[in-house]
Parts: C-alpha cells; structure tokens; sequence
C-alpha cells in the first residue's frame, strides 16, 4: 500500500569505480547517469513537472476509508487512546493559552490543527526512540507518559518544572527518561543532533531497534542546519525519522513564500532518503506512514523523511496575532472543512467506538485534569535563586561563577530588604533566596 | 577555493601508499589555497620536498618559525619530558587507586619520543580512540589523515565506523558531534548511563577561519545544553578541534584566531596548546574533560615545534595557565604561536642586536626603568612568561598572583585586540567586582581570597596594563602579515614602555 505511494526515485550512489580498462565513454566519472543526446532538464522529482508528490491518505473528511486504503490494525483501546491524546491538546492549549493571556506564565504555543501530526508520529514511535522535537511537539511526550504535572511545572518555571529548572521559556520541555531531547529556541539545529543521536544508536547494539525521530517544521526547513542534518544522516547512515510539520506557515510567513519548489519532500529525493507526503489531518495516515518510515530506518539503517501536511490553525505562538496576516474566515473555514479532530471522532463513531456522550464525558475529564494540574503548578515557588549559577560546568567550578555569585549574594545581603522590585521577586524563590545569603555565612 | 591543490593530493597520495608519514610534507601543499593564481611560492617548494621524501626527521624548524628552533621552552631531553608540570599518567592514576603509587615510580620506565605537534596530536587521538570504544574522529578529509596529517593512519587502525570524512558542513559536524555527545554520559551524572554508545565525539573544523557556521552549534547548543536541561542532559564527550593563526600566507581565511568570540560562552571551554607535549596532555585532558571543549592548534606549530613527547597515556590540567619562566619585574600572558615570540621578544630584552638602534632603544629604556625603581645600573629586568593555554575559563588567580609580585603586565596574541582576550584579561584586571571593601566581621567566604589577590593586583600597579593583538582590521592580509602579527618587535617594545613607565 505504501509503496504504491513511496518515491520510486531514490538516487544511491553506489560509487562503482569504472574500471580503468573501459575505454568507452558511456559514464561519467562520477556518476551513474545514462547518457543521452537531447538537453533535458527537469524540475521535478515525480518525473512529471506537472504532477506534484502525492500525499499520502487513508480517511477522507468524513472519517470514511478513501477507496484502496489498507487501515492500520486497530483495535478499539487503541483507538480511544489516539483518540483521547489528540483531544488533551486542545483543551489544554485552550487552559494554558488564558493562563498566558492573564499574565500567569510568560509564553505558550499551541497545537491547534496539528493533533494528528503529532499524536499520529507519537503513536507510530517506539517509547525509547529518541526524540528531537522543534518545539511543538508536547503530544509525543502526553503520549509518553510526561504527565500535565511536568507539562504544567514546566510551563511556570516552578521548583518541580525538572526539564530546565525555570530556566527556559515555557513548552521547552526535556526528559531523558522519556527519551525526549531537551528543546531549544533556535530553529533546525536539532536536525544535524538527531544525525550524531542516530548515529550513537547505530553503534549500540543494545539500542538496534530504536531510532531518533526528528520533527521541524517548514519554516525551519529553510535553514543550513536543516541541509546538513539531511545531508549527515545520508552520508554517515543513520536511523532517523525526520518529521516536518508543514502547517503552512513560519510565523506569518506563508508557506508559498517559504519554498518555490514542491514541499519539504521534494528535497528528501536530493539526499537519498527515502521520502514519502502524508495528510497530516488523517492520524491514521501519519500513524502508517510513520510506522513504516521507522522500519525502513532499521531495516536499511537510513534515514527516512516524511512530510505531514496540516494547516496551523491556531497563531504561531502567544507572541503573535494571526489574523494580521490572514483572515478569521480563512482560518475558520479550515476548522470546519478539514478538522483532524473531527474526522478521526467521525471514524470512531463510524465503528461504533465514540459518541456524543463519550465526547462530553471526555472534554470534562480533560478539562478537569487540567484545571488541577494548574492549579497544582500556580501555587508553587521556583528554584532556589542559587540555580541560576548550577550547571554551568561539570567538575571544578570556575573562579569567575563562583565569584558572580558572591557578588550577587553580597548585593542581595544589602539591598535585597530595601528594595522593591528585588524584594517581590525573591519572594517567589523557594526559601526566597536564602540559600544564597546562606552560603555567605 | 576550498580544495587541497591536485599536486597535494597527488604527494599525500603516494606517501601513503607507502605508509610514511609525510613528515617533509611542505605546508602550502597541505592548504585549501588557490591553486592556480600566484601560487608561485607553492609550486616551487613542492617538488623540493618531494626530493626529500625520504628523510626520517622533520625539516629544520627553524623554517617555520623563526624563533623556535632556539627556543628553550621545548623539552628536548627525556628527563626534561618526563618532570613536566602538572603531568598526570593516566597510569598512575590507576596506581594510586591501588595505592601502589609512588614518586620514584612516576618517571621510571617511562619513554619518549621525538613529535612534533601533529604526530602529537595523532598520538593522543589514538590513546583516545584505544581507550574509550565510544570515541569517534570525524570531519572533513579526516579519513584520509587529514590535510594536517593528524589523523593519518587512523582510520585504518580504528576502522571507518569511527574515523570518518563528513561532507563540507561544518555546521552539520558540530551538530552530529553534539547529538553523538548527547547520547553518553560522560560523568555517570545522569539518568543517560547505559542509554547507548554516545559519548565521546571529537570533531574536526578543517581551519578556525571556518568555525562560524557551526558557531550557533556551538554557543546555542553545546555551551547551553547543561544549563537549559537543568543539568539532565550534557555534550561533556564533545571536543571540537580546529587549526588556528597565522603561518605567514594564509590570508584573511587561514590565519584568523577566533578564541575572542568565545569568551562569552560560559558552559564552553577553549584549549589552545603550545608545543606537542602541551598538545598531546591538553587534548587528551579536553577529550575526557566532561564540558564540550574548542581545541585550538596554532598550525605553524604542527611541524616547527619538535619536542621529546611521553609515549604514554597522560593528560595536563585545563584552567591552569603555567608559568614558563618566573620574573619579578613585569608579567607577559600570552598562548599558542605568540608564546615563542613573547620569548624571543624577552630574550632581545636583555640581548639585543649590538650596535643598533634597537640597543640604544633599549637601553635608554631600562635606563629609565632603573631610575623609576632604583635600581643598579648592572641589574636588568626579570620577566614572568605566562602561557594561558586554557583560554576559557582561563587562569586569572595565576595571572592575579604573578602581578602582585611583578606589577606589570602585558598581554600578547594574535587574534584582533578589541573584544580579544588581552582586553578580557585587562578588564579582569582593573574590574571592581570584587574590590568592594569586605566586612572584616565575615567570615572568610570562598571569594575572599580572590577579593584579596584582586585588590593586590590591582592597587600594586605599576603602569597601565597592556594589550598587544592583531589589529582591528577585517583579518590577516596577505602581503602585510608581518606587519599584523604581533611579532618580536612590537612585543620588545612594549616590554620597554611598560617597564620605563
């Protein structure tokens, strides 16, 4: 079934030297190419420059199996379970998103309109494949088992948020527990780290079934490191999954202004990988395509990419205002036409596994396990301030750490009483900040 | 641009074919340089060394850089080898856990052998590779002992799966080498034991001029990753190593000395070695040290300074500089390439040209100097050489100590002055930071010692302290090196300035 759809075109160079005694010059030193007589260019990787890479899908709108779709097997249980992860983000995304509005946590970024993406990816993933996620990606670890806990103490910076100690803006979660690599900011520099991951998998031979899955989004496809994470992987084979999140947009940026050629995978062919374009509002789809994209990893140890493509429902992130840049209709009309939500809820009741009331009990239990989670997380202090000099280097302390926080234990001994705006602060500190003081003593 | 000229490949080629180390390799052959424009130079010592295939030891240093056949720094007997500083045989570590250790037992039975800096360096990857099955050396042109030859034969010895060429990106290898570090876990400190073979990932930037792509790697990345993962994840197993100053002819892109940029990377460590047997402890010290590490080697280094090398496994201490010549009257910090100048420099001090402007120059100077301090008219300056070799995060409590007793300072490199080094440790110097006036009722607090050496250094003063670098100039150009390089000259002169101050 997926072959059907997968590239056909896969250029491995199978650095054949030409023997030296050939005297005909039917190849050209450095590659396979067929030699031909009429000037032929191409800008196409489907072979037709005017088809475009299929996407890959298995429900249509509806819920219902396109004609030839083979759907994964799928029981009931694991139905619910897609089912009920992909519904968490929403309805904590729409928490956390007031949360940041009322001033509570600094930062949030939604998922809204890629829960099929991400949870499909999760779901197709083993729990001990390593993940380099961009930063959108907190469904795979909800999938794992992160718990709305961490998510929550993560997001308010407090003494239980363990991914960075309050140290980093909200969603930028880590756990090497749940094999889930810590994000950072800058966009695309996780790409060529997922290379040198697979890499350290492929020679463990305790760690032979996993694979490091990377997920960037279009945007951050642009950048070099995307290309040399790419480019890495195929040369020095290794076992990554590379997931793009195409959902149309980088900020305002409009995919149409990101790329003039077609897509992400389109530029999997350049590198040798096997590539496939899957829908990334059908979970089924992306579960299956993910699924196989892992096993080809393992059986041939290469990389492989696929691309999902979404459309982000929701603004880039609390930072930003969408409708400056496209129309609440627009966006409106995508909710309605092509829900990924909605269309795996409307497979499910096809089945006979969901209906209204399950929809209700479901939203409550979600709501609720939320609201206690945050609730849980607002009331907690931070770190102790002495965190914000730990970490820095492993073994022997430099002179100059050790020096800045004397110094910033002195200032507090003599100001931090007086004044103010130091004064409010240190109160949201686990022991407010004595510990510092402390070591001075 | 960016490819080794076809008559290098050719040469590297054949030597080996026959296994030799290509010790008479000349270096323009081993540069990406234009091969076809005035390469004049290039072209013609080729073929002369070709002639000289065969010869068993390295060409006369003296070639190189001038200063450093002469150079008493380099220790070129066993004995000297063997009782160098803070050297630790990773043997004896081994002994001590046994408690078998004992001094006699340090030297005893030790042996060395005559390298010069990239053999050295060679030697300590296959330490490394031979005693951690996690390391791996990769980079570009690595595979085939890359085009400073040091990683020549390692690849065969150690297998392509961990000695490898990567494509030209050098973004893509820091980034691998960081993800591959990711996956270890260097101190046991971490829930990553027992997660896979990660670890130990020693990269290789063909030329520092070629660093900044993979800058982002390295300051969002690799000096972050600790600290932003609260201290769960670390790229500790990461070293970056990269040839680094000027040699004569590199131009504007194979003579940059990029260490200024890092000096704000808290979480990285910078190493930058002055001679093989520095090189070979520094590296080995950097590839087990548990922070990610740039390792800088000053490339005219690599074949001009010859020293005789422990054969076995040992390393030397990161964040200690080392004093190299003690002195009472005025300090000189420097590292890399510039330390054999700041010696020659010290040297015309006290020798200079007879007869010539530069001896009167000199002499009207320590004439003041004597006059200024009261001293003799037969006495003359003794200066403390300082040798940094961890750039970040370098030794100021040495520099801090040696000043107190000398009261001078200057600070020589290469690399650009404004945001360099020499003006980081200036600053240090002269910063108030811990020169507020501490309660005498508290207690002693673990900066008081350094609150103390602060103020002495600085209140102890004698003149203004001094930065000798490159000059703010865009790069090294070409035809005018000489006059960029801070060289014996400049350096005598500051002596001078600072000394009749």
């Amino acid at each position: 079934m997926l072959r059907s759809v997968s590239l056909t075109f896969r250029p491995r160079l199978l650095h054949r030297v030409a023997s030296l005694s050939t005297r005909s010059l039917g190849r050209l030193p450095n590659t396979q190419s067929p030699i031909v007589s009429k000037p032929h260019f191409f800008n196409s990787v489907t072979g037709d420059s005017s088809e475009q890479i299929p996407a890959f899908r298995l429900l249509d709108g509806t819920g219902v199996p396109i004609d030839g779709a083979e759907l994964p097997e799928l029981d009931e249980a694991f139905a619910r379970r897609l089912y009920e992860n992909m519904q968490l983000l929403p309805n904590l995304d729409n928490i956390l998103y007031n949360v940041q509005r009322q001033g509570k946590i600094s930062f949030y970024m939604t998922a809204y309109g890629e829960e099929a993406t991400i949870i499909g990816s999760a779901a197709a993933l083993a729990h001990d494949d390593e993940v380099l996620g961009q930063y959108r990606e907190m469904g795979v670890l909800l999938w794992r088992g992160f718990g709305l806990d961490n998510v929550m103490a993560q997001c308010f910076g407090n003494h239980e948020d363990t991914s960075s100690k309050g140290r980093q803006m909200p969603v930028h979660f880590g756990s090497p527990k749940h094999h889930f690599h810590t994000i950072s900011s800058p966009l695309a520099t996780q790409i060529p780290q997922a290379a040198g991951v697979a890499y350290a998998l492929r020679r463990s031979p305790e760690r032979s079934n996993s694979v490091a899955a990377c997920f960037f989004g279009e945007g951050a496809a642009s950048e070099g490191d995307f290309h040399a994470g790419l480019l890495l992987a195929s040369t020095i084979p290794s076992p990554v999954v590379f997931i793009a999140r195409n959902n149309g947009f980088a900020i305002s940026t409009p995919s149409s202004e990101q790329y003039y050629g077609d897509g992400i995978a389109s530029r999997g062919a350049g590198y040798g990988i096997d590539t496939i374009r899957v829908d990334g509002n059908d979970v089924l789809a992306v579960l299956t395509a993910v699924r196989e994209a892992r096993k080809r990893c393992l059986e041939q140890g290469r990389a492989v990419l696929v691309e999902c493509m979404s459309y982000r429902v929701g603004h880039h992130s609390t930072s930003d205002d969408s409708f400056a840049y496209r129309a609440r209709s627009e966006v409106e009309d995508r909710k309605r036409i092509d829900n990924p939500l909605v269309r795996f809820r409307l497979f499910m009741e096809s089945r006979g596994w969901w209906d209204s009331q399950a929809e209700e009990e479901l939203k409550t239990r979600l709501r609720a396990d939320v609201l206690k989670a945050f609730k849980h997380a607002e009331v907690q202090s931070r770190w102790e301030l002495s965190e914000i000099f730990t970490d820095i280097y492993a073994g022997e302390e430099p002179w100059n750490i050790r020096e800045q926080r004397e110094e910033l234990s002195r200032l507090l001994e003599k100001y931090g009483e007086d004044w103010e705006p130091w004064k409010r602060e240190l109160q949201k500190f686990k022991t407010e900040s004595k510990d510092l003081v402390k070591n001075r003593e | 641009m960016r490819n080794i000229s076809p008559l290098s490949r050719l040469t590297t080629t054949t030597t080996r074919r026959t296994s030799q180390i290509p010790r008479t390799q000349s270096w323009l052959s081993d540069w990406r340089h234009i091969s076809s424009s005035s390469s004049t130079r290039s072209t013609a010592a080729a073929p002369n060394t070709d002639s000289t295939a065969s010869a068993l030891e390295p060409p006369p240093a003296g070639g190189h850089l001038p200063s450093i056949s002469s150079s008493a720094l380099l220790k070129h007997t066993r004995e000297q080898s063997l009782k160098t500083p803070g050297i630790l045989w990773a043997d004896a570590e081994l002994d001590e856990a046994r408690g078998t250790s004992s001094l006699s037992s340090a030297t005893a039975g030790r042996e060395t052998r005559k390298m010069n800096m990239y053999q050295a360096i060679r030697d300590a990857l296959s330490i490394a590779l031979s005693t951690d099955d996690s390391a791996i050396v990769f980079g570009e042109d690595v595979a085939f002992g890359g085009v400073f030859r040091c990683t020549l034969g390692l690849a065969e010895e150690y297998g392509r799966e961990r000695v490898f060429n990567t494509p030209l990106t050098e973004q893509g290898v820091v980034g691998f080498g960081i993800g591959y570090a990711s996956m270890g876990s260097k101190l046991g400190d971490s829930t990553l034991g027992g997660r896979g073979m990660g670890g130990t990932a020693i990269a290789e930037i063909q030329f520092a001029d070629y660093i900044w792509p993979a800058f982002d790697q390295l300051l969002n990345e690799a000096s972050k990753f600790r600290y932003r993962s609260g201290g769960q994840f670390n790229v500790g197993g990461l070293t970056v190593r990269c040839p680094t100053m000027a040699v004569g002819h590199g131009g504007l892109y194979h003579s940059q000395s990029p260490e200024g940029f890092f000096m704000g990377a808290g979480g990285l460590k910078v190493v930058i070695p002055r001679s093989p047997l520095q090189a070979k402890g520094l590296l080995l010290s950097a590839i087990r040290d548990p922070n990610p590490v740039v390792f800088m080697e000053p490339k005219i280094l690599y074949r001009s300074a010859v020293e005789q090398v422990p054969t076995s496994d040992y390393t030397l201490p990161l964040g200690r500089a080392e004093i190299l010549t003690t002195g009472s009257d005025l300090t000189v910090v420097t590292y890399g390439t510039s330390v054999y100048r700041c010696e020659q420099a010290i040297h015309l001090l006290t020798h200079p040209p007879q007869g010539s402007g530069i001896e009167r120059t000199v002499k009207d100077a320590l004439g003041d100097w004597r006059r200024g301090t009261g001293k003799n008219v037969s006495s003359s300056p003794s200066i403390e050489l300082v040798d940094l070799r961890t750039i970040l995060p370098y030794d100021l409590p040495l520099v801090l100590r040696s000043l107190s007793k000398t009261h001078r300072l200057l600070i020589v490199h290469e690399g650009p002055t404004t945001g360099g080094v020499g003006m980081q440790i200036a600053g240090d110097v002269v910063s108030g930071l811990a020169l507020t006036t501490s309660n005498p009722q508290e207690k002693i607090s673990i900066g008081e010692d350094m609150r103390r050496m602060r103020k002495e250094a600085f209140l102890g003063l004698e003149a203004p302290v001094k930065v000798i670098g490159g000059w703010d100039t865009p790069g090294v150009a070409l035809q005018y090196e000489k006059f960029y390089i801070p060289d014996e000259v400049r350096i005598l002169d500051g002596l001078l300035e600072l000394l009749a101050y």
